[in-house]
């Protein structure tokens, strides 16, 4: 059931994209996530469509299976599209069926929004898809290491996001033993009223919550046997490199800058 | 109720890039009343096949017949609820799926699903308590406040309470201590021989297929290679070390006492007891054996 689920997924390979060095691409996509704001013209929208597609294809990750896994988010997205154009009342009306107009400027909205949204989710897939977990956490760690000056806990941070990204699998694992044991009980989460179905929640929380507990207690008397005492004078076994590759990656994205800046309106 | 897989394959995570087969084309069939085990090295497909046996997967391809019920690849198989009631499953490690605040709200959880009366389902967890070695005070405690090995029979009620015509044992020993393991076992043959329960039991324990047993299937890499009664599967190690499996260790133990001996038993023994009478009907002292 939870299969087809991508997000915060990995798929291995070795594309340009995903030879990358996890603090470029942590980089451009936070740049990339600000400056899709910048778009406000067709041309500059056109852009952006066009270079994350770029992207996709150089990731080497089927768009089919990247559209398939965002069907929810699709979903929202045409629901978005609707509601621009059935309630954005400005410009000349292009055509109307009865009591519903559409106007021009609700076209327009609606793409415009629905590129930007598709633009942001596909960039933000790719970046996981692409990305194992642990290495986004190292990147995130040292990009936040100035913060360390502030008295912010970066280390313990960033262990505490490897850690919920290294068990969203362990947990989807027991959600599916848990949910397949119940269901062999004769609970059903996927059929009858909505009342029955809330109260199928129940049996399938409770075990989770317990194994959870039990896990974290696991794992921190492990770590504890073990001697951990926290970031201070660790030494990493997983060097972060720098390369041609990541020089390029930004310098499209300053070229990319500067495009949107020159051609918006 | 019959259950019978024709050509049965199945695939994980189908049509993604994480696509994988875990099981090839695998027929079997398990004529009701009989004690199956299903044995294999670990990753052969049993787990996953296991799942076949009340509708819990479709099959990506093939058929799968429970009683009259038959699940097709590719078509919705709808209402699959009787069939769960039929077939119950004691997965492994059960003791992971409790979750009410008392025993016997947790036993009665499967039958009340099945729309059996609230009478009716406590009547049947007074009854079970007792028959999986546990006192009967144990029904107004909360699960949580048991043992590893208390919650396990517990769990092993709650699936019994369903009434199930068949029952589908996954692994049900592991981790328990040896004397748990032989209560455990001796009380699933127990009920498979009062109660006609057809019984599959999906292991790796050799030592256990070999003693309860009808009929042993042997997985190898998501296919059934060997399917035949004990004696048969047992009289061939040179097959089994193929699939990665090692003869019971009473087999084992028969093949040194007959070099010891320098003669070969007429037949091939599955349990201790068999062995001894075999070996004292061997060494001229039969009468006194029987």
């Amino acid at each position: 059931m939870m299969e087809k689920m991508i997000f915060g997924r990995f798929i291995p390979g070795n594309s340009f994209v995903h030879l990358l060095d996890p603090r470029s691409k942590l980089v451009f996509v936070f740049a990339f996530i600000l400056v899709v704001f910048l778009a406000n013209n067709i041309f500059t929208y056109a852009l952006l469509l066009a270079f994350t597609l770029l992207v996709i294809l150089m990731s080497r990750i089927r768009l089919y299976f990247l559209i398939n896994g965002l069907k929810p988010v699709i979903i929202l997205l045409v629901f978005t599209f609707l509601i621009h154009i059935l309630f954005t009342r400005e410009g000349d009306v292009l055509f109307e069926l009865g009591f519903f107009k559409v106007y021009e400027e609700g076209l327009r909205q609606g793409v415009f929004i629905s590129i930007r949204f598709l633009v942001l989710v596909f960039m933000t897939s790719i970046l996981t898809l692409t990305t194992s977990p642990i290495s986004i956490t190292d990147g995130i760690e040292v990009l936040l290491n100035p913060l360390k000056k502030l008295k912010l806990p970066v280390h313990e941070l960033a262990l505490m996001m490897s850690i919920a990204l290294r068990f969203i699998p362990t947990l989807m694992d027991e959600t599916d033993k848990i949910m397949k044991a119940q269901m062999a009980r004769g609970s059903d989460l996927s059929a009858g009223p909505i009342k029955e179905r809330v109260k199928a929640v129940v049996p399938l929380l409770v075990p989770l919550f317990v194994s959870a507990f039990k896990r974290a207690e696991d794992l921190a008397t492990a770590m504890e046997v073990r001697g951990y005492r926290g970031g201070e004078g660790r030494t990493r076994y997983r060097q972060l490199k720098w390369d041609w590759r990541d020089t390029v990656c930004m310098a499209i994205l300053a070229v990319m800058t500067v495009l949107l800046v020159f051609y918006r309106n | 109720m019959d259950i019978k897989l024709q050509q049965v394959s199945y695939a994980y995570s189908m049509g993604t890039p994480f696509e994988k087969y875990a099981l090839y084309d695998v027929d079997v069939t398990i004529p009701h009343g009989t004690y199956q085990a299903i044995i294999g090295h670990t990753g052969s497909g049993k787990s996953t096949i296991l799942q076949h046996f009340n509708g819990l997967l479709k099959p990506s391809k093939g058929q799968v017949h429970i009683g009259d019920r038959v699940i097709v690849a590719g078509k919705k198989a709808k209402e699959l609820k009787p069939i769960r009631q039929k077939v119950g499953i004691v997965f492994q490690f059960p003791e992971h799926q409790l979750f009410e605040e008392t025993v016997l709200k947790d036993i009665m959880f499967g039958p009340m699903n099945f729309g059996v009366s609230q009478q009716e389902a406590e009547a049947r967890a007074r009854e079970l308590i007792k028959l999986v070695g546990l006192p009967e005070d144990t029904l107004n405690k909360s699960p949580f406040d048991l043992s590893g090995g208390q919650m396990r029979r517990v769990a092993i009620a709650g699936v019994l309470a369903m009434d199930p015509e068949v029952i589908v044992l996954d692994e049900p020993t592991a981790g328990l201590d040896p004397r748990g393991q032989k209560e455990i076992m001796d009380m699933f043959y127990a009920l498979h021989k009062e109660r006609g329960l057809t019984t599959i039991l999906v292991t790796h324990s050799m030592e256990d297929a070999a003693r309860y047993a009808d009929n042993i299937a042997i997985m190898h890499e998501g296919r059934s290679v060997l399917n035949g009664a004990p004696r048969e599967i047992f009289s061939d190690a040179e097959t089994l070390e193929k699939y990665r499996l090692e003869l019971p260790h009473i087999v084992r133990f028969q093949r040194k006492i007959e070099k010891l001996m320098n003669q070969s038993l007429p037949k091939i023994c599955l349990t201790e007891e068999e062995l001894a009478a075999e070996v004292a009907l061997a060494l001229g002292e039969g009468r006194d054996a029987k």
